[in-house]
């Protein structure tokens, strides 16, 4: 079992909470992800670690309440127990050689863009910081993001916070006035992450993106995960999860993401007690 | 003493009708009464040569247990088994008996052997029924305080741990996934091995001192190296063959398509076919599954019982080279499940990103080549197309490259196996062990047992002789 040491609510959706997980958080690096299980009954489902305390013992995930699983984590509160907590699983982020970075977040994939943020910064990269959200309620972390970042720009769809307009908008924007970055990393919805790769790619500059496709295991026993980069079946589990965003196949991705939705929407209802 | 029986057939096991199994995950054969049992046990003829037990890859006294079910004593058969043999319940139900112990049987030579399998399951049922919480009374050694790690809580590190711990050893066993029992948990299903008895095997242990950790991923939560630092002298890997193959053929991102661990998994290990369960799982109308073996009849067999209306096996070599247990391929042909042999698919083909149908070649069998076996060959023009649902693709597996890839100087082939000695286990760093599937390739249960063993009494002598020097 493992301890919920501190639960925040972030908004209305986005949830954090802070586990006791001390051999996580022992050997963790930005970029790698846990499974968890709630309960006996529950799925395993992937998150991506936000932050770690290696002395305390801690790791931290930050998730949105959007299917069964996550409602179920999200009513969890501190001192509570989750059954299952594994990790660290996948690649950690190669920040290596990394010297003008512009880190691209849409909702929740600010909360992950974070810890490589803070490690780029810390490693003396100039790091850029594009944050886009729907709008201002949904906005989170903003204080830790500008303190991870070199510059802060904080864009929302309807322009109650920031600025009015897409993190892509920013993006071409800052390429345009001269910025030279060696790295683009993006992490946030697919159809965000396609976006700005499709950009970047015009403009030649290396891109990487954040996968986190549905997932039993992890550790590449269930092949569920499959992705399809530079035209070659790879499993984000452990191949990844950052792949070049100039070789994903981004719909195959999103088309794969849909598999249960179905499933999903109706044990959503019944979890939230509409038949 | 009775009079032997000498019916040419083994006593019939009682099972549940086809067309009832098929909608349920219960066990398909529910096993010998006592009755039946005394007379099974009556065919065996004691013969001096015991053929049975060289056929056994963990040497179980077979006539001597079977005796001791002949005269009614039942915990002394098994005190028998499971002085060889950690987990009968599991080997009595998916042993390959047929080309092990029952293969050699005197009296298979004129109709069928006895059923040794069959009886092994007896008494082992009999006895977690009947004394579930009984402590097996193993001569257990005194402890010994030194630390060995087991990684993996399949068949082989199972049957490691056990005989390391009634060696006096202090045993870690390191579980990936949530719930210990490996394959027997995640890929065997419920119908075949209810879990329940797994998880009374895994108890046994537990009571007898072998510690076990899930959620730990070694090669990722911890390393090998990091046992070693941590006092764990000697390490037993045994992390089975977990990686799915895949065919390479176009579609095969197409929503739909699962490889056969993702569906055993989400069937088995996280029980979707329990509406108290969240997992989801999808399988549709029709369902085809590629691959002639255990783990193909499995996923056709448990997607029927999910609801599936047709369920077809897809298999490029003849019924007679299928590597499945002839027992699986009849019980799966009593439930319905369709069979279409030498058959191989070139493409899935989609519709919107999800399933619609599966292009196939007809194949036909060259003449046999050096190795003996007949290669199937592809009859040109033979394409046809057939309207499918989703497709399981169980064409095998791989080991897992996770400790590989974290373990310095652990030598692999090319296949990614593990190199160890044949009769010790032992790899090419000395502390370090390893057995089952992750040797040798996806094998058996009860082959992973056999290399669990050998490597235990490696261990042990490895052991012995560091702390001589």
């Amino acid at each position: 079992m493992f301890k919920i040491l501190e639960k925040k609510d972030l908004n209305s959706e986005v949830v954090y909470q802070k586990i006791y997980a001390p051999l996580i958080a022992k050997k963790c690096e930005p970029g790698q992800f846990i499974i968890l299980r709630v309960n006996e009954a529950g799925e395993r489902i992937p998150l991506t670690i936000e932050d770690y305390d290696r002395e305390e013992g801690w790791v931290s995930i930050v998730f949105q309440k959007v299917g069964k699983t996550t409602l179920l984590l999200g009513s969890l509160n501190a001192g509570d127990q989750i059954l299952d907590f594994v990790g660290p699983l996948g690649k950690a982020s190669d920040t290596e050689d990394m010297k003008n970075v512009c880190v691209v977040g849409g909702g929740l994939g600010c909360a992950i863009a974070l810890p490589q943020s803070k490690k780029l910064l810390k490693s003396g990269a100039h790091v850029d910081l594009i944050a886009g959200f729907r709008n201002r309620d949904l906005v989170i972390l903003e204080d830790e993001m500008k303190k991870a970042s070199s510059n802060f720009f904080l864009m929302t769809d309807d322009g109650s916070a920031g600025t009015k307009g897409v993190v892509t908008v920013k993006l071409k924007e800052l390429i345009d006035a001269g910025n030279k970055y060696d790295t683009v990393i993006a992490v946030g919805p697919l159809v965000m992450m396609k976006f700005v790769s499709l950009l970047t790619k015009e403009y030649g500059i290396r891109t990487i993106v954040s996968m986190n496709p549905i997932m039993i295991d992890g550790t590449g026993m269930c092949g569920g995960c499959r992705l399809t980069v530079d035209g070659k079946t790879v499993f984000a589990c452990v191949d990844g999860p950052d792949f070049d965003g100039h070789k994903v196949n981004f719909d195959e991705a999103m088309r794969r993401l849909t598999m249960y939705k179905e499933k999903e929407k109706h044990s959503c209802n019944l979890f939230r007690g509409i038949e | 003493m009775a009079d032997l029986n000498m019916s040419l057939k083994k006593t019939p096991m009682p099972e549940q009708e086809p067309d009832v199994r098929n909608k349920n995950f219960e066990e398909v054969s529910t096993g010998y009464t006592a009755l039946m049992a005394h007379e099974e046990a009556m065919r065996c003829l004691n013969c001096k040569n015991r053929p049975c037990v060289a056929g056994c890859p963990v040497n179980v006294a077979i006539p001597d247990f079977i005796q001791a079910v002949a005269e009614n004593r039942i915990e002394d058969a098994y005190l028998i088994i499971t002085n060889t043999n950690s987990l009968p319940a599991v080997c009595g139900r998916v042993c390959p008996q047929e080309s092990q112990c029952e293969l050699p049987c005197v009296r298979g030579k004129k109709g069928e052997p006895v059923g040794i399998g069959r009886l092994e399951r007896y008494v082992a049922d009999y006895m977690l029924l009947n004394h579930p919480d009984d402590k097996k009374e193993t001569v257990k050694a005194a402890a010994k305080g030194i630390k060995v790690a087991v990684v993996g809580s399949g068949p082989s590190g199972l049957t490691c741990a056990s005989d390391l711990c009634d060696m006096g050893y202090d045993v870690t066993v390191f579980e990936a996934l949530h719930k210990a029992g490996g394959v027997l948990v995640y890929g065997i299903p419920e119908f075949r091995l209810p879990k329940v008895i797994v998880e009374k095997e895994i108890n046994r242990l537990i009571e007898k001192g072998v510690k076990v950790c899930v959620d730990t991923v070694i090669g990722k939560t911890l390393t090998i190296q990091e046992l070693r630092d941590d006092g764990f002298e000697a390490i037993f890997i045994g992390s089975g063959a977990g990686l799915p193959n895949f065919m390479n053929i176009p579609g095969e991102s197409l929503n739909g398509v699962f490889s056969a661990n993702e569906f055993l998994t989400r069937t088995n290990l996280m029980k979707a076919y329990r509406s108290d369960y969240d997992t989801p799982i999808f399988f549709g109308d029709h369902v085809a599954v590629v691959g002639g073996g255990n783990v193909a009849m499995d996923c056709a067999r448990a997607a029927k019982r999910l609801g599936a209306e047709r369920v077809s096996i897809i298999y490029r070599r003849s019924e007679q080279e299928m590597p499945a247990r002839i027992e699986e391929v009849h019980h799966a042909k009593e439930e319905g499940i369709e069979f279409h042999i030498l058959t191989n698919p070139t493409q899935i083909i989609g519709e919107n990103g999800w399933v619609k149908a599966i292009e196939c070649v007809k194949m036909e069998l060259s003449e046999p080549g050096p190795d003996g076996r007949r290669k199937p060959v592809v009859i040109p023009g033979s394409e046809f197309v057939t309207d499918v649902s989703s497709v399981i693709i169980a064409i095998g597996t791989s080991p897992n490259p996770l400790i590989k890839n974290t373990t310095e100087g652990l030598e692999t082939n090319r296949h990614g196996c593990i190199v160890a000695d044949d009769e010790t286990g032992q790899t090419s760093i000395p502390y370090i062990f390893a057995g089952g599937d992750t040797v040798t390739g996806a094998a058996t249960v009860i082959l992973a047992m056999g290399a669990g063993k050998k490597s235990a009494v490696a261990i042990d002598n490895y052991l012995k002789g560091c702390y001589h020097e």
